[in-house]
């Protein structure tokens, strides 16, 4: 009989069993079922994902993972991804799954564009020993203010209102309970209350346990509207409307059954065990005077707290986003084709949206065209992986970020790519408790911490070089931007000259 | 004639020049008019400050007998640029005189353009056609000219006063500019160390629009965004100076948006979050500025001074990256960026300080004056 599957194992899992004790830590935690024991350790190489779960715990470092070093005869066209794919689908006839964010090599523009810095006509700034402010606020503002002048001085007559106040411009991008575990969200919300920021839930709801950080959540509500409900939208510091993700833009959701364990039963308000389906589009939103509609009765029903639209980053991006300010968002959330997900279609993952880089540099220069960029904050997702990538995106006009995968990685995450199994060994993107109960949230908290602390470091560093104190003197200055190797139409659109100019 | 490499093309997408300079500005706040020899002689002791690239003078009071005309400097690369733009000054203005500027031939400046001044009035029927207040009628006419009209340049277009200013050293360009000839109550001076560029002359100091003249010392490490938000209200920064970006910054926060110059100072020169912070609960005004204004925020180091029609301010940058110096003698305030500068036209003034960061020292002409 022909064998059905021709795809080999992807990685070969070595235990050495010289020095392997046999204790079995392995086997418990592996998420993936890897493992099993026999008078010795054994392992299934064709389960492994590489997650790196048995290789961290193993106390002997008896475990080592390779790449499966089988040869392919080579063609630069028929890649084997594209074998390996073909063969998966001959196999079945369904949609190829996958999670985390874009993995096909397009052009990274973040790895083209080089920062600034002061030399003898304006001076740098020691960071160490001067105030440098990252101070952010995100929300709506005035084109100006007035102000009267009294016996006491000068006072504003209308001060600003509906604005959040964040220490650093980095955010936690939303991320579902459902999509991961209750450990990782508490993770997160410990880690924003402590930074000063905020994370947001994502589209599953709030568990009642996550209520007291509510100051530094934004509470979301998507086009499944689970678990939105009175006190929901009130609990927050701001209410966001889900359109797009820009791991699967213009695609819905789609959490299994087997996930709607009691707990998420009860945070999304849906039936245990049903699958939580959420529609490619909203079925109340059709059209931007629709989704002016839903913006405002979001904010009637929360005593007007800021309202951020989340869209995936497509190609018509500043003018979907001109409409957005125009009907009365106060944050737009654009979420780049690199941003991560729990399970998306490969097709669309890999092929759908454009960078972030570009989403940033036309939505904030088509809104200063308008005269419109105070109606909103551009919050930038999808793909910031590094302080620098925050540098860039905020000197490109971004008022914050939104990092998602990077937040995943401080806890464990390998980047395996099988969210969607809901296996994930390090406790993140799954609900089987024996893996969720090894994610401590106050571990996963500290990690947080200093992953964006240290990145407010090198952020204050990046600030010192160029000269500035204040983060506001880095947005939209795309004058302490060079490109390196990006043609001149690409620096055209992102008004960043090249090297040398 | 020599325009170095911005022959031809006067108005250019290039690089932005950095520089640094001296400055000394002085009002009489009686309004008592004060020969333009003065602050020649203030600006000959900071020779060093300058290159002998760019120097240029503010004198406010200047024109009593048009006192209620825009008074239009303008530079000339040849004759072409002249007419068109005269043209152009026919079609939306009522010119009531236009003259050579009164220069000396036998000096150190070389090359100079052609240099025209011309007193005038909106046309009623076409500030009625385009609905627009007179300044912002002129303030439009002046970016249309500097941006559209080849090889013209309007470089002075307030009321009553007016801007000389040339590529050389400061005391050159007054005698150039026979700056003896004039009295006014506000002198502003400015001498330029550009570090890379060969001169122009609209490139020198004092940068002016209405009646605001600015002379700066610094560089704008904030200029790429302070430019970006400018051109949302309509500027166009066509000299890529970081002073132009100055002068348009305060004529859009004080005359646009009517901030007080005490408030206007907060935005450009924001105070620190961590005295903000420390203010008493209620009081919204500095946290409120940088929420609205932060793309306003002048980030690097500066030292300007800022004339206007009935005053005269000195300002440093939130941190005071460059030097700044302030004196009260009589009725005369001083500002410059050093003492000796102030010293040498006033012999033992009542007071003198170093101003702290972001602190304006403001004097304004008294009531009657």
């Amino acid at each position: 009989m022909m064998p059905n599957n021709f795809v080999p194992s992807e990685f070969i899992v070595n235990v050495d069993h010289q020095r392997c004790r046999r204790c079995k830590r392995c086997i418990l935690n592996c998420g993936f079922g890897v493992f099993d024991f026999q008078n010795m350790t054994t392992a299934d190489s064709s389960k492994c994902v590489a997650c790196h779960r048995c290789v961290i715990f193993c106390p002997e470092e008896a475990i080592t993972i390779t790449r499966n070093p089988l040869a392919f005869k080579e063609h630069a066209s028929w890649d084997v991804r594209l074998r390996k794919a073909i063969w998966k689908q001959a196999q079945t006839p369904g949609m190829i799954l996958t999670g985390m964010g874009n993995e096909l090599p397009w052009l990274n523009i973040f790895d083209h564009l080089l920062i600034d810095a002061c030399q003898v006509t304006n001076p740098s700034i020691d960071p160490l020993r001067e105030p440098m402010e990252l101070r952010t606020y995100l929300g709506r503002k005035p084109e100006k203010v007035s102000v009267s002048n009294s016996n006491d001085g000068f006072e504003i007559e209308t001060p600003v209102e509906n604005n959040i106040k964040i220490d650093i411009p980095i955010i936690f991008s939303g991320m579902s309970y459902g999509s991961i575990s209750l450990n990782a969200q508490r993770a997160l919300a410990i880690a924003a209350e402590r930074l000063g920021t905020l994370m947001n839930t994502g589209e599953g709801g709030l568990h009642n346990e996550l209520y007291p950080y509510a100051n530094n959540i934004i509470v979301q509500c998507a086009s499944g509207r689970f678990g939105v409900h009175t006190e929901y939208l009130n609990a927050g510091v701001a209410v966001e409307i889900k359109i797009g993700q820009g791991a699967k833009p213009g695609i819905g959701g789609h959490l299994p059954g087997e996930k709607i364990e009691r707990e998420i039963s009860g945070t999304r308000m849906i039936p245990v065990g049903t699958d939580a389906i959420s529609p490619a589009p909203h079925h109340d939103i059709y059209s931007i005077e629709d989704l002016r509609q839903l913006i405002y009765a979001l904010k009637e029903a929360t005593g007007y707290k800021p309202v951020s639209v989340k869209i995936a980053t497509v190609h018509n991006v500043a003018a979907i986003a001109s409409g957005i300010a125009r009907a009365g968002a106060d944050i737009i959330y654009l979420d780049g084709f690199r941003g991560g997900t729990g399970a998306s279609p490969a097709i669309v993952r890999d092929h759908v949206g454009i960078p972030i880089e570009i989403a940033i540099a036309v939505v904030d220069k088509q809104l200063r065209k308008e005269g419109i960029r105070n109606l909103v904050s551009i919050v930038a997702a999808g793909g910031i992986r590094q302080a620098a990538d925050v540098a860039k995106a905020i000197a490109l006009g971004a008022d914050a970020v939104g990092i998602g995968t990077a937040a995943l990685i401080a806890l464990g995450c390998r980047l395996c790519q099988k969210c969607y199994t809901g296996n994930c060994s390090w406790g993140i993107a799954t609900q089987r408790p024996e893996l969720t109960g090894r994610l401590d949230p106050d571990w996963g908290a500290e990690r947080l911490v200093n992953l964006v602390n240290s990145w407010a470091t090198e952020l204050k560093e990046i600030l010192g070089a160029l000269g500035v104190n204040a983060i506001e003197s880095l947005r939209g200055n795309r004058e302490r931007l060079r490109a390196l190797g990006l043609d001149s139409t690409t620096m055209e659109i992102l008004d960043v000259k090249p090297a040398g100019r | 004639m020599n325009f170095g490499d911005r022959q031809g093309k006067w108005v250019v997408d290039e690089v932005k020049v950095p520089d640094a300079c001296g400055l000394s500005g002085f009002i009489n706040l009686d309004g008592k008019r004060i020969g333009g020899e003065i602050v020649r002689e203030s600006m000959s002791v900071m020779r060093e400050r300058g290159n002998g690239l760019g120097g240029g003078y503010a004198g406010y009071g200047i024109y009593p007998d048009f006192k209620e005309h825009f008074a239009f400097h303008v530079m000339f690369e040849d004759d072409s640029g002249r007419r068109i733009c005269e043209e152009l000054l026919r079609e939306y203005t009522e010119v009531e005189k236009g003259e050579g500027i009164p220069t000396r031939q036998k000096c150190e400046i070389v090359d100079p353009p052609i240099l025209m001044r011309y007193f005038l009035l909106p046309k009623r029927e076409k500030l009625e056609s385009e609905n627009l207040e007179p300044d912002d009628f002129i303030v439009q006419l002046v970016m249309k000219i500097n941006t559209q009209v080849p090889g013209s340049f309007v470089f002075s277009s307030g009321k009553n006063m007016g801007i000389f200013k040339a590529v050389g050293f400061p005391e050159d360009v007054a005698d150039f500019y026979k700056l003896e000839s004039y009295t006014g109550y506000t002198w502003i001076g400015h001498g330029r160390f550009p570090t890379n560029t060969p001169g122009w002359w609209g490139g020198a100091h004092p940068f002016n629009i209405l009646d605001w003249s600015v002379v700066h010392n610094g560089e704008i490490s904030s200029y790429g965004i302070n430019k970006r938000y400018l051109e949302m209200f309509g500027y166009k920064c066509t000299l890529l100076t970081d002073t132009e970006v100055m002068a348009y910054l305060f004529d859009l926060l004080i005359r646009r948006h009517g901030l007080p110059i005490e408030v206007a100072s907060k935005v450009v020169a924001a105070p620190f979050w961590e005295e903000i912070d420390q203010k008493e609960e209620g009081d919204k005004l500095e946290e409120s500025l940088r929420m609205v204004y932060g793309s306003a925020l002048v980030n690097g180091p500066f030292a300007v001074i800022v004339g206007f029609s009935r005053g005269m301010f000195g300002l440093n940058d939130r941190v005071k990256l460059r030097p700044l110096v302030a004196a009260v003698k009589d009725e005369t305030l001083y500002v410059a960026s050093e003492e000796a500068a102030i010293r040498q036209i006033c012999n033992r003034p009542d007071n003198i300080w170093a101003p702290p960061a972001g602190e304006p020292v403001i004097g304004r002409l008294k009531g009657d004056a």
